[in-house]
């Protein structure tokens, strides 16, 4: 029999990823390691990981990787890239660590265009810590810090990153995708793979925003989360490519 | 070997690079400027890299992960910027990264003044940032000292994995003086492993992970009992410091840095006036060198005079602790900002003999 499919090569088949059920951390992990393993990355590849619920993949990837001070994943990425351009530098980094703590990093690092790929998964709420607001949390949604749901006249109004990040001059590729069903997954991964080989091929700065699960949080089941990513997330965060230097 | 009449600043920036360091990342503030401006060109003439980070943070984050491939790396800052460091230096020695950070200290607390200052003591031998970590510490009294201490800083950081932190203040750093710089360190000869580091090449055998998370306080414990057992290490084999004129000292003074060459010189006038006057001068601050203060006579010495920049005091209690609180102790000190003078010193020794 032929082998069609099979875990990416380097990945613990004893340690499990450490995710709640349904979350597309799990998701983004797998689409992250096809890419490294597609390009033959896996000895190259230093992973940055942040603070907050993206760091428990860290034990699941055999691959380098180097967890940052919350919020600075693209400053560490950064400094490890200029000096070492030969290793495959990916940040991957959730909304609190990326857009809340980190955003002068985040900002800094896409304007110096450097030749990074940062993955950045959107599930609109501080996961690890239970479910408090986020910077990109939606309006009118209900968190723990936000009983009454997000007011723009109190909090703001959310940050869309990918847009934001596609205004820099630097950045090369921007874009946002979404986990929440096979057809979206499949468009993520090839999202992710360009990235990546954008970075291979020296082109610069490369941004994959992840429209993402939480259930636990969300105080949803799997099924209704991803029915609230098509009805109501969807609408604040349209999907697609903002910029593309290729 | 060539004499340079150069700024410590300076010389602190060119013996790093003679030292093997090839990364910086800084942002500007005063009294420190000077090291990042020259090594915005200097590294990059000898194949290294430099970054005005977006912020001290972004900055001493950028140390940790480039230092984590092995690279000699540094950053500089002064007193407050060393504040925003202060939790990126905690992962840098909870992760075990060699790497060299220079506080060029100012007075405080907050923006306080740009001149020179002894009030980060505590802030860099005690408590850099919370969990009970400690850096190498290192104190110099001249630009020599200086250019001396932060070359070997970077084999310090090496050979115990640890960030080595060098203590000054603007007084050092903004003087000019005859030094003698070190020589350019042969890359060939520096001490680096890729045993830990993250390398061009990482198979699955050999994957590293930088992580300071422990899941568990049993798992914790490992890691502390180690960091516990290197500052041994270093209390049993690093102390440094200087005795000056100590051997029939019936005086003694004691002081470290910028106030550790004005004691210097008080003891030269006090013995000009007959005075036999001696002076310890602490060049590790942690380890402190508990040894130095051993020797003092305690059977004809009952008091110590302990000089420095800060008000309130803060060196002075590691001197009591030393001394197993045998002594009277009188303390010499101006605020941060204001140089203590060698006559105040003096009028101050023969008024309390």
């Amino acid at each position: 029999m032929e082998k069609i499919y099979e875990r990416p090569s380097f990945t613990s088949p004893a340690i499990g990823m450490g995710f709640c059920p349904g979350c597309s951390h799990s998701t983004a992990h797998k689409l992250m390691a096809q890419a490294l393993d597609k390009y033959g990355l896996r000895d190259k590849a230093v992973l940055i990981y942040p603070v907050g619920c993206g760091g428990l993949g860290k034990d699941w990837v055999r691959l380098n990787n180097i967890v940052a001070l919350h919020g600075r994943a693209a400053a560490v990425g950064t400094a490890i890239k200029k000096c070492n351009p030969e290793n495959i530098v990916i940040s991957y980094q959730g909304d609190g660590d990326l857009a809340a703590i980190g955003m002068a990093e985040t900002m800094h690092a896409a304007n110096r265009g450097e030749n990074l790929t940062v993955i950045f998964i959107n599930n609109t709420n501080f996961g690890m810590t239970g479910g408090q607001m986020a910077p990109t949390t939606l309006l009118g949604q209900r968190t723990t810090t936000s009983p009454d749901g997000r007011d723009i006249e109190r909090h703001g109004a959310p940050f869309k990153m990918a847009e934001l990040i596609a205004e820099l001059d630097a950045p090369k590729f921007v874009g946002r995708f979404a986990l929440h069903d096979a057809k979206n997954v499949i468009k993520a991964q090839a999202a992710i793979d360009k990235a990546i080989r954008m970075q291979v091929e020296g082109k610069g700065y490369s941004f994959v925003e992840l429209i993402s699960l939480c259930p636990t949080n969300w105080k949803l089941n799997p099924v209704d989360s991803a029915k609230r990513v098509e009805k109501e997330i969807l609408k604040e965060y349209p999907l697609g490519i903002f910029k593309d230097f290729e | 070997m060539s004499k340079e009449f150069i700024k410590g600043n300076e010389a602190m920036a060119e013996a790093a690079v003679r030292g093997g360091c090839r990364f910086f990342a800084g942002y500007p503030i005063t009294p420190q400027n000077d090291i990042p401006e020259y090594l915005s060109k200097r590294l990059f003439e000898v194949g290294g890299t430099f970054i005005q980070g977006e912020s001290e943070i972004a900055s001493i984050n950028m140390v940790y992960g480039v230092a984590a491939t092995g690279v000699r790396s540094m950053t500089s800052s002064s007193s407050p910027g060393l504040a925003l460091k202060s939790e990126g230096i905690s992962f840098i020695a909870g992760s075990r990264i060699p790497a060299v950070i220079i506080n060029v200290a100012r007075g405080g607390p907050a923006l306080g003044t740009i001149q020179g200052a002894q009030q980060d003591y505590f802030a860099s031998a005690k408590a850099i940032a919370p969990g009970g970590f400690r850096c190498f510490v290192v104190s110099p009294s001249t630009v020599q000292e200086a250019a001396d201490l932060v070359y070997e800083a970077f084999e310090i950081a090496d050979k115990y994995r640890t960030p080595v932190y060098v203590l000054t203040d603007g007084v050092i750093g903004n003087m000019m003086e005859i030094v003698e710089l070190p020589p350019m360190r042969d890359p060939e000869e520096m001490l680096s492993s890729d045993a830990w580091r993250i390398t061009k090449y990482n198979d699955d055998s050999s994957a590293r992970q930088f992580s300071t998370y422990r899941p568990t306080g049993e798992m914790l414990t490992v890691d502390n009992i180690a960091m516990a057992e290197l500052y041994e290490e270093w209390q049993e084999k690093e102390q440094r410091w200087e005795a000056f004129m100590m051997e029939d000292a019936e005086v003694v003074l004691t002081a470290y840095g910028s106030a550790g060459r004005i004691a210097k010189s008080a003891v030269k006038e006090l013995r000009a006036q007959g005075i036999k006057a001696g002076l310890i001068r602490p060049i590790t601050l942690f380890p402190f060198p508990n040894k130095a203060y051993e020797n003092i006579n305690y059977d004809k010495i009952d008091k110590i005079f302990v000089v420095e920049m800060s008000i309130p005091p803060q060196f002075v209690y590691d001197v009591e602790l030393a001394t197993k609180s045998q002594l009277d102790y009188i303390n010499i000190n101006t605020s941060g900002g204001v140089i203590v003078e060698t006559e105040s010193i003096v009028d101050k020794v023969k008024e309390s003999m």
